[in-house]
């Protein structure tokens, strides 16, 4: 009971916290681009362009910020096993995280906000630079101590303890576990702000709205999404290998093969049951499966009953089959959405070439979905990961049901859980109405640059104020 | 000195960056309603918090972060055991943080009347949370070893709600609204710094009044000499700020009550080693020798935390140079309008 409330309220606070962490990892840099725009050209369209997303930014990122303190609490509170368990080593990367990067990005990004009147022009664009450079630290360290997660590399183990202790942290933080969970993550986050701002400029458009501003920034977001997905596809390529090797487990679940076959095929698609009979129909593609995963199409890939058998030799009876519809229909819906995306990317510039604009329906209602498309596949793809780890916390060292905390009772985690929800909830629907009011609101009409006299006496107008 | 010392200081050295600029914060939040009447006013008085209450809230979750890393067993310890304070606290940082950012974005009386409750509400909590929680560390709480020979936290909610408890918990809930009120006197000018400025001496003194009460008892309870001399500096800090108040010099009065803050910290902390958690019900406490990490991943977050904590330190301190400049209502143009509430363009 305890266990599965927990796990729920891990799945909630994460599933929503990373709603609003590509949006700010990606946007970041894209604003942080307008803004260079602006300081080159000293064109009035990139400044309105740099204000109007900065602020859909900045709504975003107050929500990312709140939510993120119960991240790193609820270690403690809820998987009290698990934290002494992994201590010595997964808290490293998380102090790391903290004194390197949520400082940097919190300062950083504080100026940028207030400081547009008091700091001069190149201080200033440098400001929201350094903080997006801080969310792409932050990034990376909490991908290393996840990919230690995922393939547990440079500790030993105390038996006395009974605790996994830290031997080698470069080996923590280069192991390619991590490198690529990075290299996938990070261009999949310039894939929803891409799509985030290709959907918002579309919006204008459609509406004849600030169309000198609201162009580029269309095709800066189709462009971002079709780079992102070239990058994210062959990252993710590159991680379905590494997790072949690691954790062939979750490969299997992912393509729900139960038995170890060579030139095994694609799955593309399954009507019916996912249990291992046989299925009432299915697309193949041959081969496919042994080239993605071992690179060669006569590669063995392991089913899932042979690891069920090995593990259990291995790591004493148990069941170690993660959900197998869950992580076939996630990895699947992950590609899926994410190829759409790309689509409707690929074929919106086709249509902008020259000069010109789609005007048809399908433009309006594809765009629609740009924002959400990528934001799908990234929930996702995590989900995936996660959900086809189980049943182990740390792969091969801890399993999920032996780290929750054993002194807080169900009561006690189902408040959390609902109080968490609820909050959550509420904050979603202000949210959500404050985005699309802002987009309504659109663009302010700046029509001259700003003096940026730097400092002012203090009975000047504010620029920025609360 | 071990390095488990060292840790064990580095952290006194990050909750004392935590209660010393979220303090204000909450003290800010907690007077919203009561220094600021209008519109304008309300504005300028979160204005001053604008660029900085984020990265003052980071030191809490280096804090937390730097916990897990050095201590585990003290951060699991902790963490599942005051479960509920920590989940209210999590809640109130929560509402306060979206509060900050999104309770001016419309003009609508309702919508900000609402959000500025929820303010004050939501840092008077952990304001008065904190105190609760860190008293209880240092009187101890019932811990037991379990069957797998870990000390866990046998004690539940209610029993943090102690005299003791309490009393520490209105000792930072007056001491952070005192410092807020001080911060803003520094911070505002005209009828916002007036109104401030005359309610630091009321408040400091009801202040001075339960630490006084709360050093005191918790001297009393640790016998080691050196908390009470420390508890005195601590004391006499807090009167010179309120005395630099009575004489407008601001500067001084926040110099003097963020030492103040940080005094008290130190004490705690001194009291507490080489303790972490120390048992009410006998000597199975946890310490900084049985709570702490390996030597190895000491030594590597010792060499992060040396190199870096100085320069987050030096470019925060940059953040408020910047900002050095009070602000008052009457630099906040229309007020009353909300920047979502009219369609431009």
């Amino acid at each position: 009971m305890n266990l599965d409330l927990a796990r729920w309220q891990f799945a909630i606070t994460t599933v929503y916290h990373f709603i609003f962490v590509p949006i700010t990892i990606g946007t970041g840099f894209l604003v942080a681009g307008m803004q260079t725009a602006w300081y080159r050209t000293n064109n009035l369209k990139y400044l309105r362009a740099t204000k109007f997303f900065g602020k859909l930014f900045l709504i975003n990122f107050a929500m990312g910020v709140v939510t993120g303190i119960v991240q790193e609490f609820q270690f403690g509170m809820n998987w009290s096993s698990y934290s002494r368990f992994v201590g010595d080593i997964f808290g490293a990367p998380l102090a790391m995280e903290g004194l390197l990067a949520f400082f940097l990005e919190s300062t950083f990004l504080g100026i940028w906000i207030f400081g547009w009147d008091r700091l001069p022009k190149k201080l200033h664009l440098a400001s929201i630079w350094i903080a997006a450079t801080g969310t792409l630290l932050s990034a990376y360290f909490i991908l290393a101590a996840n990919a230690w997660m995922q393939h547990p590399v440079g500790y030993k183990m105390n038996a006395e303890l009974g605790r996994a202790e830290l031997t080698d942290i470069v080996k923590v933080l280069t192991q390619n576990t991590a490198v690529a969970a990075f290299a996938h993550t990070i261009p999949a986050a310039f894939f929803t702000a891409g799509g985030f701002v290709a959907g918002v400029a579309a919006w204008l458009l459609i509406r004849k709205r600030d169309v000198e501003m609201a162009r580029p920034a269309l095709k800066l977001g189709l462009i971002t999404v079709i780079i992102a997905f070239i990058a994210v596809s062959i990252t993710g390529d590159w991680t379905s290998r590494i997790m072949t090797q690691q954790q062939p487990m979750k490969m299997a679940a992912a393509e729900a093969l139960y038995d170890t076959t060579d030139n095994a095929p694609f799955s593309l698609l399954t009507i019916g049951t996912l249990d291992g009979s046989r299925p009432v129909y299915q697309i193949d593609l041959p081969s496919m499966l042994s080239l993605l995963s071992t690179g060669d199409t006569n590669g063995v890939v392991k089913g899932v009953a042979n690891l069920q058998a090995e593990y259990s030799a291995k790591y004493g009876a148990d069941n170690y089959i993660p959900n197998i519809p869950l992580a076939y229909w996630s990895f699947r819906l992950m590609i899926g959405f994410g190829g759409l995306a790309f689509l409707f990317a690929l074929l919106t510039l086709w249509r902008m070439r020259k000069g010109g604009l789609p005007t048809s329906k399908w433009f309006g209602r594809a765009m629609l979905t740009m924002p959400f498309l990528p934001l799908l596949a990234n929930s996702l793809g995590w989900i995936f990961t996660e959900t086809a780890r189980q049943p182990w916390a740390v792969f091969g060292l801890i399993k999920t049901a032996d780290g929750v905390s054993p002194t807080v009772s169900a009561g006690s985690v189902a408040t959390t859980m609902i109080g968490f929800t609820v909050l959550y909830g509420v904050l979603a629907v202000i949210e959500f109405g404050l985005m699309f009011r802002a987009i309504k609101v659109g663009p302010e009409a700046i029509t001259s640059s700003p003096d940026n006299e730097v400092g002012g006496d203090s009975t000047r107008p504010l620029v920025m104020s609360y | 000195m071990t390095l488990q010392t060292l840790w064990f200081i580095l952290i006194a050295v990050l909750w004392i960056g935590y209660f010393v600029l979220e303090g204000f914060d909450f003290g800010v939040g907690i007077l919203l309603r009561t220094v600021a009447k209008t519109q304008a006013e309300r504005r300028a008085v979160l204005t001053t918090l604008g660029p900085v209450w984020d990265g003052n809230e980071v030191w809490l979750l280096v804090a937390g972060g730097a916990t897990f890393a050095a201590f585990p067993e003290w951060y699991a310890t902790l963490f599942s055991g005051f479960y509920l304070p920590l989940f209210l606290i999590l809640v109130a940082l929560i509402i306060r943080g979206v509060g900050f950012e999104y309770r001016s974005k419309y003009g609508r009386e309702s919508w900000r009347a609402r959000w500025d409750i929820a303010i004050v509400i939501s840092s008077a909590l952990p304001a008065l949370l904190w105190g609760v929680a860190f008293a209880n560390i240092v009187r101890g709480v019932p811990l037991v070893r379990d069957s797998y020979g870990v000390i866990q936290y046998d004690g539940g909610f209610f029993n943090l709600l102690n005299p003791f408890g309490l009393l520490g918990g209105l000792v930072t809930l007056s001491l952070f609204t005192t410092h807020g009120a001080i911060f803003l006197a520094l911070k505002t000018d005209g009828v916002i710094r007036e109104r401030a400025n005359a309610l630091v001496t009321k408040l400091g003194l009801a202040a001075a009044v339960f630490a006084v009460a709360f050093l005191v008892w918790a001297s009393s309870l640790v016998n080691k000499p050196l908390v009470w001399v420390l508890s005195a500096v601590t004391a006499v800090c807090w009167l010179a700020a309120l005395g630099m108040n009575l004489k407008a010099r601001e500067g001084w009065a926040f110099i003097f009550s963020s030492l103040t803050l940080a005094l008290a910290v130190t004490t705690l902390f001194f009291a507490l080693y080489p303790n972490v958690m120390p048992n009410l019900n006998g000597p199975d406490g946890l310490t900084i020798t049985n709570a702490s990490s390996t030597h190895y991943t000491l030594t590597i977050m010792t060499w992060v935390a040396v190199v870096m904590t100085p320069l987050v330190v030096i470019y925060q301190g940059w953040t408020y140079w910047v900002f050095r400049k009070r602000v008052s209502a009457t630099q906040i143009m229309d007020a009353e309008k909300g920047v979502l509430d009219t369609v431009n363009l």
